[in-house]
């Protein structure tokens, strides 16, 4: 936890006053820059990794990460409604593709239950694959595009409530091994399907950028 | 019909994570992602008691497809849990991120049959 909270403490804002390289260049030493000068995060801090570009770091929390100038200022004066009403216009579009998809594969009693197996693994990699494409290779999409894609589609189309509900369930039916199954299969394939889609999509990225300054 | 019941639950369960999120993240100064946690937890709560309706009948398939599939559902959120997961342990801080899961799971598993146990004993 002390980490954590030697992010926020002493300056106000330390992840504005820190200038730090993008993402870009991320395999490079953030500190390198003698203007950035000694201070506290002088040398590497294995407990941040890298430092990334405070307006578009995609912090820990995706949807709500108040360390983000560019979040912390979502909602501030007129920009609110717009906000909310991309939030809703999205989550029903993910909503929407969750409940075709269960329309597809319908549940049976005590059976696994593949439709939000599958949802929560396809969102898992999808959010891996958006959240690099708007934050990393020094890319800036459109500041509504994460609220909209992120937070309202993919938050919208998965879902924990169903998953832990349907676990319950099972067990209720005296389906506990399959209740086991599907608990820890979810978890390990949702983790894993979003440590795959970040992994890749970085990969591809870093090479687009490689040959983006071999041609310039 | 029931695919307009869940886009209208969705409409309104989607904003109204980001905003408990936000009113949950004010108000800490850590790393760990208490708002979207919180969120789950209680996403699960409000499904399990309405499952919990709906099987002793005092809820509608309509009002299950509303409240359920749609509200809840979109409250709810998969994705950022598992993205959240992922960037703590990015940052180095494995404990944190294996104190998200289990924390996520447990509490949102036993909110779900707290919610399905304690709706069952009040229908009798």
């Amino acid at each position: 936890m002390s980490g954590g909270d030697d992010e926020r403490s002493g300056a106000g804002e330390p992840y504005v006053s820190r200038r730090a390289e993008p993402y870009g260049s991320r395999g490079a030493n953030p500190y390198g820059d003698p203007a950035a000068g000694p201070g506290p995060a002088a040398g590497p801090d294995p407990d941040m990794g890298p430092v990334p570009d405070p307006d578009i770091d995609p912090g820990v929390d995706p949807d709500v990460d108040l360390h983000v100038p560019t979040r912390r200022a979502e909602l501030a004066g007129g920009r609110a409604w717009p906000v909310f009403a991309l939030l809703a216009c999205g989550g029903a579009l993910g909503a929407a593709g969750r409940y075709g998809l269960a329309l597809l594969l319908p549940a049976r009693a005590a059976s696994f239950p593949w439709a939000t197996f599958l949802t929560n693994a396809l969102g898992c990699a999808l959010i891996g694959v958006l959240l690099v494409l708007l934050t990393e290779g020094g890319r800036r999409g459109h500041p509504l595009l994460r609220p909209f894609l992120g937070t309202g589609v993919l938050g919208g189309f998965t879902t924990f409530s169903t998953y832990a509900v349907d676990v319950v369930g099972l067990l209720d039916e005296g389906a506990a091994g399959l209740a086991l199954g599907y608990l820890a299969g979810t978890l390990l394939v949702a983790l894993g399907a979003v440590w795959l889609g970040v992994t890749v999509t970085r990969r591809l990225v870093r090479r687009a950028a490689r040959s983006r300054r071999a041609t310039a | 019909m029931t695919w307009l019941l869940v886009i209208v639950g969705a409409a309104v369960g989607a904003p109204l994570r980001y905003a408990t999120d936000r009113a949950v993240q004010v108000r800490h100064l850590t790393v760990f992602p208490w708002g979207t946690c919180a969120v789950n937890v209680l996403g699960c709560l409000v499904l399990g008691a309405l499952v919990g309706a709906a099987d002793a009948g005092a809820v509608s398939p309509a009002v299950r497809s509303l409240l359920g599939t749609g509200l809840c559902g979109a409250f709810t959120t998969y994705s950022t849990f598992s993205y959240e997961t992922l960037r703590l342990c990015e940052r180095g801080r494995n404990g944190l991120a294996l104190a998200n899961v289990l924390v996520s799971v447990l509490a949102g598993l036993g909110a779900a049959a707290l919610g399905l146990i304690s709706v069952r004993w009040l229908a009798g």
